[in-house]
């Protein structure tokens, strides 16, 4: 009777590296994975107006080519990522405008305007998008983004809205 | 299905046999100082586990190697855990190896039929301190390049090869990149490789012969 309830001393060696093995386990393992993801749950979303270009140097109807720079510092490096776009004009009214971003949305190449096609050409898998950005032909699964917001400065210059992802 | 699933391995793998020649092997009476050696793999395993995390981020190139050093401690969560363990474990680790290999002295468990397992315990304790020895100089800092320079140095002082021997450690007649580089080489690959095996040859030879008796006053 009083055997059953008592601890053998086996099994209690067994329970207690167990906890113990446990407890250890997760005070190296759980920090180990924050470890591992935390470049991934940085906050990132810096918001800046960017200067593209002088609205009297965009001509009605031709996409005017813009690109820029920016630098965010990952780890103990800076690195720099390069953005571009077309700004396409409508009429003489400089909000009368759209802004396309030249990242493919297939595979995030970048686009390019060709005179001859007429069209948006990516060189990565032959996607044509058309200068309102519409897919024509290719992989692509919806037309290509837009800089929503864009203002016009005192001089005459085009700025967008940019927000880091 | 996990009952099967059991069944399948255990007829393959024979989980009594291990059980019995591994955990539930005949021990003469011990003590605290028997488990000595088992620790020393611990803290191996954990060294192993907290060093391969600590290359996630770490660059061995003099123009980073200390700024990514700085950001395991100050930019990734839990950076501070992992190194601090990595870092007290490695002192901890040789301190740890030198009294089990006191005790085995002590205790005279050196002789017939353990004269190998002896030998191969003093390969142990060498790749230990040379684990040290090529970790110290990865976050160059300054105490590490300093410290480096003073170790290499010394070997220098061997006669006839001494030179040839600082050059191969250097990478050359200089501290540099090509240092830098080898010392993490050895570290993270060759010298855990040769330290791997050679634990995998301890432990056979311990559990074939069995701990050993400590010699008593009439011995
Ligand atoms: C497979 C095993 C191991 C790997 C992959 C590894 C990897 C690393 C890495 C990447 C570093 C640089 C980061 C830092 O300095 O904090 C480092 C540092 C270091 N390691 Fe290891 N390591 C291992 C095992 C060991 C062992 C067994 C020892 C000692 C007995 C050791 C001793 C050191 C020392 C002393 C440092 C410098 C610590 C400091 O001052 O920060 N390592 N190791
Ligand atoms: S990335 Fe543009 S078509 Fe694939």
């Amino acid at each position: 009777m009083s055997d059953s309830h008592e601890l053998s001393r086996r099994d209690f060696i067994k329970v207690t590296t167990g906890i113990v093995g446990g407890l250890i386990g997760a005070i190296i393992g759980l920090p180990s994975v924050y470890y591992l993801i935390a470049p991934a749950l940085r906050e990132g979303g810096k918001e800046a107006w960017i200067p593209i270009g002088k609205f009297e140097d965009m001509q009605i109807g031709v996409p005017y080519p813009f690109s820029f720079t920016r630098v965010q510092v990952n780890g103990w490096e800076r690195t720099a990522s390069s953005f571009g776009g077309y700004a396409v004009r409508k009429s003489d009214d400089p909000n009368d405008l759209f802004i396309l971003n030249s990242r493919c949305t297939h595979l995030a190449c970048t686009v390019n305007w060709s005179a001859e096609a007429e069209a948006f050409l990516c060189p990565c898998h032959d996607a044509k998008f058309s200068i309102a950005g519409e897919v024509l032909d290719g992989p692509p699964p919806r037309a290509l983004d837009v800089y929503e917001e864009h203002r016009v400065t005192e001089e005459g210059i085009i700025e967008i809205f940019f927000k880091e992802s | 299905m996990w009952k099967n699933i059991y069944l399948w391995l255990d007829e393959r793998i024979g989980f009594n046999d291990l059980n019995k020649n591994l955990l539930d092997r005949p021990e003469p009476k011990t003590t605290w100082w028997n488990t000595l050696g088992s620790a020393s793999l611990f803290l191996f395993v954990l060294q192993g586990l907290t060093g391969i995390f600590l290359t996630v981020y770490y660059t061995p190139s003099p123009d980073h190697a200390y700024d990514s050093v700085q950001y395991i401690m100050e930019g990734v969560a839990f950076g501070w855990l992992i190194r601090g363990i990595h870092h007290w474990g490695a002192t901890l680790m040789v301190i740890l190896v030198f009294i089990h290999m006191l005790r085995v002295f002590y205790t005279a468990s050196f002789k017939y039929p353990r004269e190998l397992t002896w030998l191969i315990g003093i390969g142990l304790f060498l790749t230990t301190l040379g684990m040290g020895f090529t970790g110290y100089l990865l976050p160059w800092n300054q105490k590490a390049f300093w410290a480096t320079t003073v170790g290499t140095q010394i070997a220098g002082t061997a006669p006839y090869i001494g030179e040839f021997i600082l050059k191969a450690l250097r990478g050359g007649p200089d501290l540099s990149a090509l240092t830098l580089q080898r010392f993490f080489s050895a570290h993270i690959w060759m010298i855990p490789a040769a330290l791997a095996g050679l634990i995998g040859v301890h432990l056979f030879l311990i559990i074939k012969h069995g701990e050993s008796h400590f010699p008593t006053k009439d011995d």
